[in-house]
């Protein structure tokens, strides 16, 4: 066993891994080591080769590998020790974590750690799709790796289901790389990824958008042939006689994203249903004092642009309390999602100031109105043009003592 | 071409106990396999559940040969390195009539020497989620991994000097005065047994040699695999009374060696014998019937789903229940047909295999093998090991460093171990099926990268021949750019 004495264990070296290095190390501490499965720091955004990254955050527009470049660069300029092919085997409340690579087993002692360990694919099995078991289905990600990192092309006639913004993505890589792309079914009525996806991957390119649809059988003993699609209604129930047959080799499954909680779930760190996350505060401190999260295992974010500027602050304030013993619980109030809202982050403010929150609303609408509820009081309003599922919302509130003091929860609504 | 003595068609568990059973004795035995692994039809897809015997008329082969297969299995484990786990089974009664059921599966047991068994009330019943008025406790039931079980028999037949020849598909059989000549599609082969384990495809087989006197009815059972966080459901396997129109045990819930619980089987006849399919209302009717045993299954429990096909010799009409066949052709002697191998075929194995190795003994000289390798015991997983195991593997072998299947902690040194078995499979499944990765929650979705560059790297595969599960089953078609050498 090789054992380090740290002050800050982050746990993933993707873009949330890197922004809260930085900012942590910016904040005055200096034994920050980050932790990373891969051979490579930057985590998905190595695959992304896309650009669009980094738009709202410098004003310029980078590709995935460029945005993660931009982070590397100045981590390494700092004091900050990175293992490379290092996996989090276990972790537990008295903030030791084991990991192991090529070296051995290595036990971590630290002060303050960071769950940044992102996200994973949902699979053909949540959706449950009958048929045969072929080969020839791929989540979209995985998709994506093997053409942008390994140099490989997993199909010629391509279907995908799921408008997930990597749904999208792939569309339009697969057809630069010449594959016949049939088409993107989505069961909801509206596309489930960025609207400046859809405009820039689908209808750029006539690839057709089959809201209202989803797929309903799978057919090939060795190498997938066909697939059935069919149209559902208002309750996402098939209709029948709608069922019509695609053939095609290749189905990319674009269904959704899960936060990785693997090891916070080993702590009880208390989670989330909706966001599948740990319920956090204003600072990202999870329901386990001195463990933090931010990226795709908090939320999963619209852009990397959003989720860098939270990854930096639960960096920053790891660094502010790194010596500060958990006194007691100070009182907190729980921020509920109310109408139209799905969720929101933070779940829970314990320090009155200005707090950044982000959520999601349920369905698309145009101008719609956003309130938060104190006590049957609306304490905040804003109007919005437009909101959409797939964009977030995030906007800063101030929240005063009075607030945490003579109430139990705020409620945030979106009319 | 080649000469066997001992040819075999087929490499399900049967064939695969057979070419074990053999691999004991200086012969020389050839396995023919169609797919890409062993256990690559009904020994992979089914219930994984080592029977007792209560369930099989009173001196029929089922019944002797699972009765006996059972007991054998105690130290055969032990030989091949194969986990089995003997957690007793519940068949559960819900009703009087259905008490008088379990008091006729109970004689049957006695008649079948199936020991301990034991009627029991609902308060005596040791699963606390389970809905019944009574139910019969069974104790010598059990489990195991069936693809597991058939690959440790494969692989410790293969480092016994079996041969077994992958995606070797036997396509027609001569008879000569003195032996075989068996085509395939990798060429011809001469032997001077044969032995016709080729399960749903048995018919075929005897086809080529002689007019068949049998009739093989394919019938589709389908599972439903719930994730792990619900393992706790129960510790013990849970049967109905059994269906009595098909010849089947019906729907049960039952515990796996990875610690998941399965759901099933169904039984539907159909025509096709490869049409391994899910189907939509069986999905729905499986979870629904399982909940009647088991009201507390979550719907969302159910973390993948797949089927199996049983080589049944009665069709539904005639009641789905015939013997096991286990006889020398009359026409062709040193021609061994195994046909209509179904439930309890993966416990009846070793003991099949057995009496097979006496009828060949008597055909032919056998002597044992003074240096027969006994399988090593299996090897813990790396996430099982002790902190000072997994310590000395990585300074041995960095590889063991390097975790690539990061739901299960499966490491680039056991991928390796997969890829290097003695038969030969080369599939993602076979990788799959040998140390899990793949397997979890993510289904793939990050190790099969690592799987991939393994084989090309250190197996020099190339890419466009890396396959799911069978020749035609390829992951990829092309490069996006041709590689400068």
């Amino acid at each position: 066993m090789i054992n380090q004495n740290v002050d800050l264990a982050i746990i993933g070296a993707g873009p949330a891994g890197l922004a809260s290095a930085l900012s942590a190390s910016e904040n005055g501490i200096n034994k920050i080591i980050v932790l990373d499965r891969n051979d490579w720091l930057g985590g998905i955004l190595t695959q992304c080769i896309h650009d669009g990254f980094g738009v709202e955050e410098t004003g310029e527009s980078m590709t995935g590998p460029e945005y993660a470049e931009m982070y590397i660069k100045k981590v390494k300029k700092k004091k900050i020790k990175i293992m490379k092919e290092t996996m989090v085997l276990d972790i537990n409340k008295k903030k030791e974590i084991t990991a192991v690579n090529k070296k051995g087993l290595h036990k971590i002692k630290t002060k303050k750690v960071i769950f940044a360990t992102g996200c994973r694919e949902k699979t053909r099995w949540h959706i449950m799709i009958p048929g045969d078991r072929p080969s020839g289905i791929y989540t979209a990600g995985v998709a994506q790796g093997f053409i942008n990192l390994y140099n490989k092309i997993p199909g010629k006639n391509v279907v995908i289901l799921g408008s997930g913004d990597v749904g999208l993505i792939m569309a339009r890589r697969l057809k630069f790389e010449g594959a016949n792309v049939i088409g993107v079914v989505e069961i909801l009525p509206y596309a489930s990824g960025l609207p400046r996806n859809v405009v820039q991957c689908l209808d750029d390119y006539d690839i057709p958008l089959y809201l209202n649809h989803t797929v309903t059988y799978i057919r090939g003993r060795e190498r997938l042939e066909s697939i059935k699609i069919a149209q559902v209604n208002q309750n996402m129930q098939i209709i029948p006689k709608t069922e019509k047959e695609i053939k095609c080799d290749t189905l990319l499954l674009s269904l959704g994203l899960i936060p990785e909680n693997e090891l916070a779930k080993k702590i009880d760190i208390k989670i989330d249903k909706i966001t599948g996350g740990p319920i956090v505060n204003q600072n990202l401190e999870t329901s386990e004092p001195d463990f933090y999260a931010c990226g795709n295992c908090l939320q999963v974010y619209d852009t990397v642009d959003a989720l860098s500027i939270d990854a930096k602050k639960a960096g920053k304030q790891a660094a502010i309390n790194i010596n500060k013993k958990n006194g007691k619980k100070s009182k907190s109030i729980a921020i509920k999602p109310g109408k139209g809202v799905r969720y929101i982050i933070p779940q829970k403010i314990d320090k009155p100031g200005k707090i950044h929150m982000s959520l999601r609303v349920k369905k698309p609408q145009k101008k719609s109105k956003l309130t938060i509820i104190s006590k049957g009081e609306e304490i905040f309003n804003k109007k919005l043009p437009w909101v959409n599922p797939a964009n977030m919302v995030i906007f800063d509130v101030k929240i005063t003592r009075e607030i945490i003091k003579s109430s139990n929860t705020i409620e945030v609504n979106i009319d | 071409m080649r000469n066997f003595q001992v040819a075999i068609v087929g490499g399900g568990v049967i064939g695969s106990a057979i070419a074990w059973e053999l691999s004991k004795y200086n012969i020389n035995v050839v396995v023919f396999e169609k797919g890409s692994d062993v256990a690559s039809g009904t020994s992979k897809a089914n219930s994984g559940v080592i029977h007792s015997g209560i369930n099989s008329a009173p001196d029929s082969l089922k019944a002797f040969y699972c009765v006996k297969g059972n007991q054998m299995l105690h130290s055969i484990s032990k030989k091949i390195g194969l986990e089995v786990k003997w957690i007793g089974k519940y068949v559960i009664a819900k009703d009087e009539r259905e008490l008088n059921e379990l008091k006729r599966l109970k004689k049957v047991g006695i008649k079948n020497n199936v020991p301990d068994l034991k009627i029991v009330n609902s308060d005596k019943v040791n699963e606390k989620n389970v809905n019944c008025k009574s139910a019969l406790w069974v104790p010598t039931a059990g489990i195991v991994s069936p693809y597991e079980f058939t690959i440790a028999l494969a692989e410790n037949a293969a480092e016994n000097n079996v041969k077994f020849l992958l995606e070797t598909q036997v396509k027609n059989i001569k008879k000569t005065s003195n032996n075989f000549i068996i085509s395939t599609n990798k060429g011809e082969y001469k032997s001077d047994i044969l032995v016709n384990a080729a399960g749903l495809n048995c018919k075929d087989i005897v086809s080529m040699v002689e007019e068949p006197d049998f009739n093989v009815y394919p019938c589709r059972g389908e599972y439903l695999v719930l994730d792990k966080n619900y393992s706790s459901l129960v510790n013990s396997m849970i049967y109905p009374v059994p269906v009595k129109e098909l010849g089947v045990l019906g729907v049960h819930i039952t515990p796996t060696i990875e610690g998941n619980i399965i759901l099933g089987p169904s039984a539907e006849f159909i025509e096709d014998p490869d049409d391994k399919k899910t189907t939509k209302n069986m999905m729905k009717s499986l979870l629904e019937e399982a909940k009647e045993i088991i009201p507390k299954i979550p719907d969302k429990a159910v973390i993948n789903a797949y089927s199996g096909v049983r080589c049944k010799l009665a069709s539904e009409k005639e009641g789905g229940w015939a013997d096991f066949r286990i006889q020398e052709s009359k026409k062709n002697p040193n021609m061994i047909n195994l046909l209509g191998i179904e439930s309890p075929g993966l416990t009846a194995a070793p003991a099949i295999a057995e009496d097979i190795k006496k009828m060949i003994s008597k055909k032919i000289k056998i002597k044992p093998k003074q240096k027969f390798k006994t399988a090593e015991p299996k090897m813990k997983r790396f996430q099982d090991m002790t902190k000072k195991q997994q310590t000395e593997l990585i300074k041995k072998d960095q590889r063991w460093g390097r975790i690539v299947c990061r739901c299960e902690h499966i490491t680039e040194a056991e991928v390796i171990k997969a890829l290097k078995n003695p038969i030969g499979a080369k599939t993602l499944s076979a990788v799959k099926y040998r140390c899990r990765a793949g397997m979890g929650r993510c289904q793939g979705g990050f190790c099969t990268q690592h799987i991939v560059r393994i084989m090309e790297e250190q197996f020099k595969i190339n890419f466009k021949n890396i396959t799911l599960k069978s020749p035609e089953s390829n992951i990829f078609y092309r490069r996006n750019r041709e590689e400068k050498q």
